[in-house]
């Protein structure tokens, strides 16, 4: 007993001399520090070579470094940036996942006092926590593991923390912090070896990016995280290229683009279906789906989508979206032919249609109205037809609100202009017609479903402005004036003869003319994501499909092979409401059905001038190849 | 607090011709590039501004140039800390070895360990770091003080000011506030009674309340003493 008891005081006694020794250390460290000044730098060299062990520590290796880690964050004060380079370069080029969780808190103390302590060391010290987003090369297969999963965590949970901070203690920091993030944002693939561990890198620097936007620069500088991951993804967006989407089809000169199953055994067979040239042949989704640029993109729109559930259940989505909008507004919209990024916006809309989605409508007509720029005008209203079409979560007044925006000024502008049809020189106003119509194929039955809306919708001027001396029904895009007129017919909006029908399709060539052959003619936004994961989990359930829409002709008309589809047990048209109304899985074990479904809803170049019936596209590509129009 | 200054600033202002629009605009978008940043024209930060153009003429300049000069007035409301400068800040964080401040609520500031005055001394407290006073127990300064601290040099392009609370006029500036205010009352009240009472009956008096003062210490001592 009194043995143990003696023990017990000899452990108290230890500890306490380790006590005692730890603040002997923190002076020790600092006359090292201050003794090089005067020439005397033998332990300063001592302590130097002690922050250089860094893989594989004894634990004696382990405390050292932890001791020497705390006592010079006890001595910050004392480093001079002259006289004490090395020992600076050497805590700079520590990596945080090469050690501990102990050795990681004491650097990330020294990190946080050396950052505070002096302007000088500021820039210094938040790249170093930058740098520390991303797992060295060699970790990054560990990182698929649970336990990589764990060292993960910890390593950017203390790099948050620290930045927190350090923002905290010293303001401007944030700012100084979001240019050095923008600065080191990886953007190209240098090794073609190490694509996958870039991919993964590139994947985790974003995560970090978002989690910065909610964190520590959020309140000073948020939106510019916002904004430069929106960039990230443009580039990426515009680095795939609708040459890259098209490979294998651009020699038969297909203009529809559709995503398939992505299971291989469906796409033989598809392929084996669609190979006899009859019909189109849809876009395999391995084509895009071998290609790393598209599959990082996934990834980083699914990141900022999650990104943007979580702002949605801190009750800060309204504040992100307009940073989103302004980001829109400046790269996504003037950016040509974007595929992919918008959906960032169209997401964010469909979490809160009410505020998010009206604001995001409202901005696109507006700058369609009073726009300057007349290409910007006509993407405005390029978006803002796509999205009306397109957003399922839209409901049929706020659409007729503002297609009533719409023809009201494309009829201000008949007024006005009394010239004949020239598709260069009132692009704008073709466009804005194209938009209307557009909008009318996908909502006209659900609006006159609804008789105020009805009566609004008789009461446009919309017969005024298509039989005007402008005569947008010929200019526009022929498979859309076809399928509005047919519509519109029905749903008695328009007294049009059949012949006008048929009438419009001779000046077809007028289409591209407005536009211009590489602009705006068959630019629709919004059309189905081919992006697999983004559009499986969070744009599907949100979107309005072709094949979901109620005509206002209703179902009985339809052809033969819609008739196959229907045999199937799932009418096209009629089932439209309860293919909407079932649940996602539900619609999910359908995408088979649906892909005939829109292959059916294409145009092929073959029967764009010879057959008699047209449908409205699902798809449209760009008219890249000459047969197309 | 010294370090802020209001200055009246003819300035000119270059618009290029795609914000001829909206003039007024782009003035104002144009003064507020310079806020919160140190600028070398102003030897300071600029922290607000109020724009006055009395010339509505913009003059379009010659030359390869397309853009067009507005002159204008503009008093600004310059902040431009000085080595020796009495400034007040808000603590944020204390530790041993020195004490966070932040300042305007934008530019940090800091005071080592070896700037404090040996009359403060560091204690934990509910596991957070005080400095307090030997001297007056009620002088202490923790997270959330507003103190009074004396410029020792800036780090312009970070806003980063070394500080020190050596003067004996720096620290918590609550207290320093009610202490100048004791100190004014009660010379004040002082020279009142100087003009009644001659020399002696004032010694009398001032031993008088001396003895007092040790009285309630001795009892004060006391009952500590009674308690234990």
């Amino acid at each position: 007993m009194g043995v143990e008891l003696a023990h017990q005081y000899t452990q108290f006694n230890d500890m306490e001399d380790v006590n005692f020794t730890d603040s002997q250390l923190v002076s020790h460290v600092r006359d090292a520090l201050v003794l090089v000044q005067s020439g005397d730098s033998e332990s300063y060299h001592q302590l130097v070579g002690v922050m250089h062990h860094s893989q594989r520590l004894a634990a004696d290796e382990v405390a050292l470094l932890v001791t020497s880690l705390k006592a010079l964050s006890g001595a910050v004060s004392y480093i001079d940036s002259v006289y004490h380079q090395s020992l600076l370069n050497s805590i700079f080029s520590m990596k945080m996942w090469n050690y501990g969780p102990d050795v990681m808190d004491a650097l990330i103390e020294l990190v946080i006092n050396l950052a505070t302590s002096s302007g000088k060391y500021l820039d210094s010290c938040l790249d170093m926590l930058v740098s520390n987003f991303t797992p060295p090369l060699y970790l990054v297969e560990a990182l698929k593991q649970p336990r990589g999963q764990a060292k993960k965590e910890q390593v950017l949970s203390r790099l948050h923390i620290a930045l927190k901070e350090i923002a905290r203690l010293v303001p401007v920091a944030a700012t100084r912090l979001s240019s050095i993030v923008v600065q080191k944002m990886p953007m190209t693939f240098k090794n073609d070896g190490e694509k996958d561990r870039l991919k993964c890198r590139t994947e985790m620097y974003v995560e970090n990016m978002l989690r910065l936007e909610s964190g520590a620069v959020g309140e000073y500088d948020g939106n510019r995280m916002l904004m430069a991951v929106v960039d990230m993804l443009i580039e990426l967006d515009v680095a795939i290229g609708w040459d890259d989407i098209l490979r294998d089809d651009s020699s038969k000169g297909i203009f529809k683009i559709e995503l398939e199953d992505d299971t291989a055994n469906d796409e033989e067979e598809e392929e084996d279906e669609y190979g006899d040239g009859e019909l189109p042949r849809t876009l395999s989704h391995r084509s895009l789906g071998k290609n790393i640029i598209a599959d990082l993109l996934d990834s980083l729109m699914v990141r900022t989508f999650e990104h943007l559930e979580s702002c949605a259940s801190d009750n800060r989505l309204s504040e992100v979206f307009k940073t989103l909008v302004d980001s829109f507004m400046l790269t996504i919209l003037n950016t040509y032919k974007s595929k992919f990024a918008q959906f960032v916006v169209f997401y964010a809309c469909a979490l809160d249609p009410d505020n998010c989605g009206v604001t995001f409508a409202q901005t696109l007509a507006d700058s369609f109205i009073y726009g300057d720029n007349p290409l910007t005008r006509m993407s405005a209203v390029a978006y803002l037809a796509s999205y009306l079409a397109r957003g399922k979560f839209l409901s049929a007044a706020f659409v007729a609100t503002i297609l009533k925006r719409l023809v009201h000024w494309c009829w201000e502008y008949c007024k006005s202009k009394d010239g004949v049809m020239n598709p260069k020189g009132h692009r704008v106003f073709y466009s804005g017609c194209q938009a209307i119509m557009y909008v009318l194929c996908f909502r006209m039955r659900s609006m006159m479903e609804i008789p105020s809306l009805k009566s609004q919708l008789l009461f446009m001027p919309i017969e005024s402005i298509l039989k005007s001396k402008l005569n947008p029904l010929k200019v526009c895009l022929p498979s859309i004036v076809e399928e509005f007129l047919k519509q519109a017919k029905d749903a008695h909006l328009l007294p049009l003869p059949d012949s006008l029908i048929f009438d419009s399709l001779l000046e077809s060539h007028l289409s591209s003319d407005f536009g211009g052959l590489e602009r705006l003619d068959m630019f629709f936004p919004f059309d189905p994501c081919l992006l697999k994961n983004c559009d499986r989990s969070f744009i599907r359930p949100n979107f309005l499909y072709w094949k979901n829409v109620k005509t206002t002709y209703g179902g009985d008309e339809e052809d033969s092979s819609d008739e196959e589809i229907a045999e199937d047990g799932d009418g096209l048209t009629d089932n439209g409401e309860k293919l909407m109304g079932r649940s996602y899985e539900m619609q999910d074990v359908d995408i088979d059905h649906f892909d005939f479904a829109m292959s059916k809803m294409s145009i092929t170049p073959k029967n764009a001038f010879g057959v008699q019936r047209m449908q409205m596209p699902s798809r449209i590509r760009p008219s890249t190849s000459p047969e197309s129009l | 607090m010294e370090g802020l200054s209001v200055s009246d600033a003819n300035l000119v202002v270059y618009l290029p011709p795609s914000q001829s629009k909206n003039v007024s605009h782009a003035i104002l978008r144009e003064l507020s590039s310079l806020l919160f940043r140190y600028s070398e024209t102003f030897d300071g930060v600029i922290l607000a501004y109020a724009v006055n153009t009395p010339n509505k003429r913009g003059r379009i300049l010659s030359g390869v140039h397309p853009y067009f000069a507005v002159g204008l007035q503009a008093k600004l409301l310059i902040f431009s800390p000085k080595p020796e400068m009495l400034l007040e800040g808000k603590v944020v964080k204390i530790v041993r070895e020195s004490i966070h401040v932040i300042v305007l609520g934008f530019s940090s500031a800091i005071i080592t360990n070896g700037d404090i005055r040996d009359e403060f001394r560091f204690k934990k407290k509910h596991g957070e770091g005080v400095y307090v006073s030997r001297y007056h127990k009620k002088h202490a300064i923790k997270v959330g003080t507003v103190i009074r601290f004396v410029v020792k040099s800036l780090d312009e392009e970070i806003l980063h000011i070394s500080g020190s609370l050596t003067p004996p006029h720096t620290g918590s500036a609550r207290w320093l506030i009610k202490h100048f205010e004791d100190d004014k009352t009660s010379s004040g009240k002082r020279k009142e009674v100087e003009g009644e009472l001659d020399m002696a009956e004032r010694d009398t008096i001032d031993r008088e309340a001396l003895n007092k003062d040790h009285e309630t210490k001795k009892t004060k001592k006391r009952k500590a003493a009674e308690d234990h």
